[in-house]
């Protein structure tokens, strides 16, 4: 049996920011390699540079030097187009404040994603409804988000995130302000996500126990360097 | 992101903040009205010129002349005189034939002569004009007293008014008198021709005392006969084929006998030629002066007029875009406050794929939608002030007794126009702010609180 291409290649990346005179190395020569449907928790102290790392992996940012590469394309050497594509087709996000847009539906919410990937409107609605009853919230679909509790915003967040069929699905403190039951149950609904096949996630959080739990891998960093990377149990 | 998207983002996003957006959108509509009210005046005023001078018949009429050929006084006796090309005679066959030309109306002599009038048995010297049936239509009698000739060959005449007052102060009351009017009519004289050299001897008329009773059936305040052809106002007015037959002496009688042709023949010492439209003045002129005659029309007047709108209309563009101008800084502003407060929501836009260029668009279309209501607003708002002008004015004219008149209009190119306008100022206005949120980096908006 062949072995698959890893998802994610990370190869000597860093990432520096010039803050007046000084250089703060966000993250330093990282490499790191995450297999297609692999499930991995990067975790962390605050400012250890995990975030900037996931930034990285979704196109959101550039690194100042290596390389990324995502199901073979390398994010470093995309247009700011291609990477918009990228982010719209390859990977799905998830964030700690779920981010998400107060003053439309549910339905509306979720199916942003397809708007902007100039997905028919037909297949819209359908599409929708099948990413909201994923993460059992297919009744709430004419509901605000301000009207949903904060496990219900956050699954919200990932029908969102799910709805474009994206490779890779990464989540930045997805249970960070939730209470520790809604934290576990979004940590399962995430797991029940990786059985698709070849659904990789890459998962940033502080809370270890959570991490060992329901990742396959724990790759941990400090001060902007990986400091060790392996299965979780 | 589709249009249709973008347009449904952009409306959504213009609801959130209606109070500020319906704002800005009413001063694109203020900058809007006053720019529509200011060309619908022009436009207005223009309009009113023009039809009110294609109405006088001044833009589509040719005045024609006989080449002048006036011997001067050193010609010498006609014996030695060198044999001169002689100017063709504007006479009958001459207004026949101009009358056959294409795309030629009317053809009617100036008819003018100084002439005693007797009315209640006093004398006044006055001056008689024919005027041809068109100028019914020309505006020249609107809001008269009394009416029209009732036929062209009516024995009626129409006063001037201030020929009127001479007569009797209440004008009104002179409506449905008699006056008689004494003349001049010019008789023929057998053509010496016949006994000797033409050129020696040529033909002449002598003049007989006529009077003609004529009934009096309105007055009017204008002057019809004055301006373009006439040699002075005429303040008597009777139909121009009654003046025909009056055969009365003219000015230029004289002037004929000098260029012999004072003979049984009458000519004419001018004929207004009219044409189907003033478009066909400058081939009809041509033509007339391949004729042999002079001829000259109004159409550089009406040139001038139109470069004169053209200016004003310009003029009046610059001024009332300052109002515009000042609603643009103002979609400038609301756009500017809606990239500051909606950072967070661009980040999670980007993040969920929208490139820079989706950004843009949403940014583009708001201010495009703000252009596009406050547009229709401002055209509206603008009609309604041409509306208000337009009745204020009827309004002042009624009070002068004057027939009333619109001085604006708002045709539909106008409209158009005026939304036009706004949505490309509005897309101008938010060009900044667009490329700002396009520009926004990602990473930071999603950390914007």
């Amino acid at each position: 049996m062949t072995e698959l291409p890893p998802a994610i290649h990370l190869e000597s990346v860093s990432r520096h920011y010039l803050m007046g005179e000084s250089v703060i190395r966000a993250v330093n020569d990282v490499s790191l390699t995450v297999p297609s449907g692999g499930f991995l928790a990067l975790l962390g102290s605050s400012g250890s540079g995990k975030s900037t790392l996931l930034n990285l992996i979704a196109g959101l940012d550039r690194p100042s030097s290596g390389s990324v590469v995502a199901h073979g394309q390398d994010l470093s050497k995309m247009s700011s187009l291609e990477l918009a594509r990228y982010r719209r087709q390859t990977v799905g996000m998830v964030f700690q404040s779920f981010n998400l847009l107060p003053r439309m539906t549910l339905e509306e919410n979720v199916e942003l994603p397809l708007r902007l990937a100039e997905v028919d409107r037909s297949e819209r609605a359908t599409r929708v409804r099948e990413a909201l009853s994923r993460v059992g919230l297919e009744k709430r679909i004419g509901h605000r988000p301000s009207e949903l509790s904060g496990g219900e915003q956050q699954r919200t967040a990932i029908a969102r995130a799910l709805v474009n069929r994206p490779k890779i699905l990464l989540a930045d403190e997805p249970t960070g302000n939730l209470d520790s039951a809604t934290g576990e149950s979004i940590l399962t609904l995430l797991r029940e996500i990786q059985k698709n096949p070849g659904m990789t996630i890459v998962m940033v959080t502080h809370e270890r126990a959570l991490a060992e739990r329901f990742a396959d891998c724990l790759a941990v960093m400090g001060d902007g360097k990986l400091l060790s990377n392996g299965a979780a149990r | 992101m589709k249009l249709r998207d973008l347009s449904d983002l952009a409306f959504r996003n213009l609801r959130e903040a209606v109070l500020r957006n319906s704002l800005t959108t009413l001063g694109v509509a203020v900058g809007v009205a006053s720019l529509v009210a200011m060309l619908s005046l022009g436009v207005g005023l223009q309009q009113l010129a023009t039809s009110r001078l294609a109405k006088s018949g001044l833009f589509d009429s040719i005045f024609v002349t006989p080449k002048t050929n006036l011997r001067g006084p050193g010609g010498g006796p006609p014996a030695t005189r060198a044999p001169a090309s002689k100017a063709r005679p504007l006479d009958a066959a001459a207004r026949a034939e101009i009358s056959r030309m294409p795309n030629v109306i009317e053809v009617y002599p100036q008819i003018r002569f100084f002439t005693e009038v007797r009315y209640d048995s006093k004398p006044f010297a006055t001056m008689v004009a024919g005027m041809p049936e068109s100028s019914k239509a020309s505006g020249a009698f609107d809001g008269m007293q009394g009416s029209f000739f009732s036929s062209p060959n009516a024995d009626e005449a129409i006063l001037q008014a201030e020929f009127a007052k001479e007569l009797n102060p209440q004008t009104a009351s002179l409506i449905g008198k008699d006056l008689i009017l004494r003349y001049a009519e010019r008789q023929a004289l057998p053509s010496q021709a016949q006994a000797g050299d033409p050129a020696e001897y040529p033909g002449g008329f002598s003049v007989v005392p006529k009077e003609k009773h004529l009934r009096i059936i309105g007055v009017v305040e204008t002057e019809p006969a004055s301006g373009f052809g006439g040699f002075g106002s005429g303040r008597l007015l009777i139909p121009l084929p009654l003046a025909e037959t009056l055969r009365a002496a003219q000015v230029n009688d004289l002037r004929d006998i000098l260029r012999d042709t004072s003979s049984d023949k009458p000519t004419y010492s001018s004929l207004t030629v009219r044409v189907k439209s003033p478009s066909l003045v400058e081939a009809t002129e041509a033509k007339l002066k391949d004729l042999g005659f002079s001829a000259f029309s109004l159409l550089d007047a009406s040139k001038s007029l139109r470069i004169f709108f053209l200016v004003f209309d310009l003029l009046l563009t610059i001024f009332s875009s300052l109002a515009l101008a000042v609603a643009t800084l103002g979609i400038i502003n609301t756009l500017v406050m809606a990239v500051l407060e909606r950072r967070r929501e661009i980040g999670v836009l980007k993040a969920l794929g929208a490139a820079d260029s989706d950004v843009k668009q949403l940014f583009f279309v708001e201010a495009g939608v703000i252009g596009l209501f406050g547009g229709i607003l401002g055209v509206f708002l603008g009609w309604l002030i041409g509306r208000t002008l337009n009745f204020g004015t009827v309004l002042y004219l009624h009070r002068q007794n004057l027939p009333g008149v619109d001085i604006t209009s708002v045709p539909l190119w106008l409209v158009a126009f005026g939304i036009l306008f706004a949505v490309l100022v509005s897309l101008a206005a938010g060009l900044y702010p667009a490329s700002r949120a396009a520009r926004l980096d990602p990473v930071q908006a999603l950390r914007y609180e």
